[in-house]
């Protein structure tokens, strides 16, 4: 994967952006808020939908290299318009060891404050963000649609956070 | 484009000659359905081009989506420790719809391999670290799914059907001559 393949989009918050806060639910009556990570890295994965193949795919190859992104002291959030409910069946089923926020209700806000939500189909753009243990967004990076953006741009964007 | 970030090296599993002009590289897990598929392909493949292909395969089994995937894989390095990696990749794709503990030892014992030492290496997972690493390197290049294919270094994006491949190596292999030729 190379900078170059993804769509330019104009709203996609860029390197250098606090990356705006959010609280939501990532299970029934569970609630999570970005800053609870706060002093760790963290990868954002907005994807369109769950089961879907394509984010299956996506989703289920993080879940394989979440061990990689741990070392780099990373956490993984995925997130998607899909309801708690949704995602705690599709964790299930994929055996999931990550979080997916529900990006549920007002649909798709957090995905608008990233510059990342597809108004006209109603779902979030399958885009990254790797955001530093201060907060700040060090890379973003906008996969087309169907494609499965794999994982070496993220596991390049965690090696160079300083230590 | 995607490349190859780990190069072929003495390390992989090989067939065809070192200095073949097109290195075809398989990142594949043995329980895919897609790989399944792919299986007699490669073996197409390999054949239309004889001596100008180099085929490596990989390891990057999905555990969590395919139980005994990471199994298939160290039985499969287990058996290469013993010069006959190549046999049982072949029969753990024709095998797929039975993969598990017994298909493992029955075809161990096929290949005349010691089914207790077999059993002894998956318990120890003695050939974890081998296959991780295969699978760490894919990531590392891109791959995001099974079966991915790199052609000299760069991955194959298109449908892995016999015609796009043919198509793909073709011009690698002219690629390769032109700048032999250089």
């Amino acid at each position: 994967m190379s900078d170059t393949q993804g769509t330019e989009v104009t709203g996609l918050l860029a390197p250098g952006t606090k990356a705006p806060e959010f609280r939501l639910q990532f299970a029934p009556h569970e609630t999570f808020s970005l800053s609870e990570l706060r002093g760790k890295a963290v990868i954002l994965a907005f994807y369109p939908a769950d089961w879907s193949p394509t984010c299956g795919d996506q989703i289920g190859l993080y879940n394989e290299v979440l061990p990689e992104f741990e070392k780099l002291g990373a956490e993984l959030l995925g997130i998607s318009v899909d309801g708690p409910w949704c995602h705690k069946a599709f964790a299930e089923a994929r055996h999931l060891h990550f979080r997916l926020l529900a990006d549920f209700e007002p649909k798709g806000a957090v995905a608008r404050e990233y510059g990342v939500y597809r108004g006209a189909d109603g779902i979030s753009e399958r885009a990254l963000f790797v955001i530093d243990k201060e907060g700040i967004i060090t890379w973003s990076y906008l996969s087309p649609i169907r494609v499965n953006p794999g994982a070496d741009g993220i596991l390049e964007a965690l090696e160079k956070l300083p230590k | 484009m995607s490349v190859l970030k780990i190069p072929v090296s003495s390390e992989d599993h090989r067939q065809g000659a070192d200095d073949a002009a097109v290195t075809l590289v398989e990142y594949g897990d043995f329980e895919c359905p897609f790989c399944r598929m792919a299986y007699p392909v490669v073996k197409r493949i390999q054949k239309h081009f004889g001596e100008q292909l180099r085929f490596v395969f990989r390891y990057f089994p999905l555990r969590e989506m395919h139980p005994n995937a990471q199994a298939a894989a160290e039985t499969a390095e287990f058996a290469g420790a013993h010069g006959k990696f190549w046999e049982m990749h072949d029969l753990l794709f024709e095998n797929q719809e039975r993969l598990g503990g017994a298909l493992f030892l029955e075809l161990a014992g096929k290949l005349e391999l010691s089914a207790p030492e077999l059993t002894q290496a998956l318990e120890d997972g003695h050939y974890n670290a081998r296959v991780r690493a295969d699978f760490s390197s894919g990531v590392r290049s891109g791959v995001n799914g099974t079966p991915t294919f790199f052609i000299n270094g760069l991955r194959h994006d298109g449908p892995g059907e016999f015609p796009e491949l043919l198509l793909v190596i073709d011009e690698a292999a002219e690629r390769a001559h032109h700048s032999a030729a250089d």
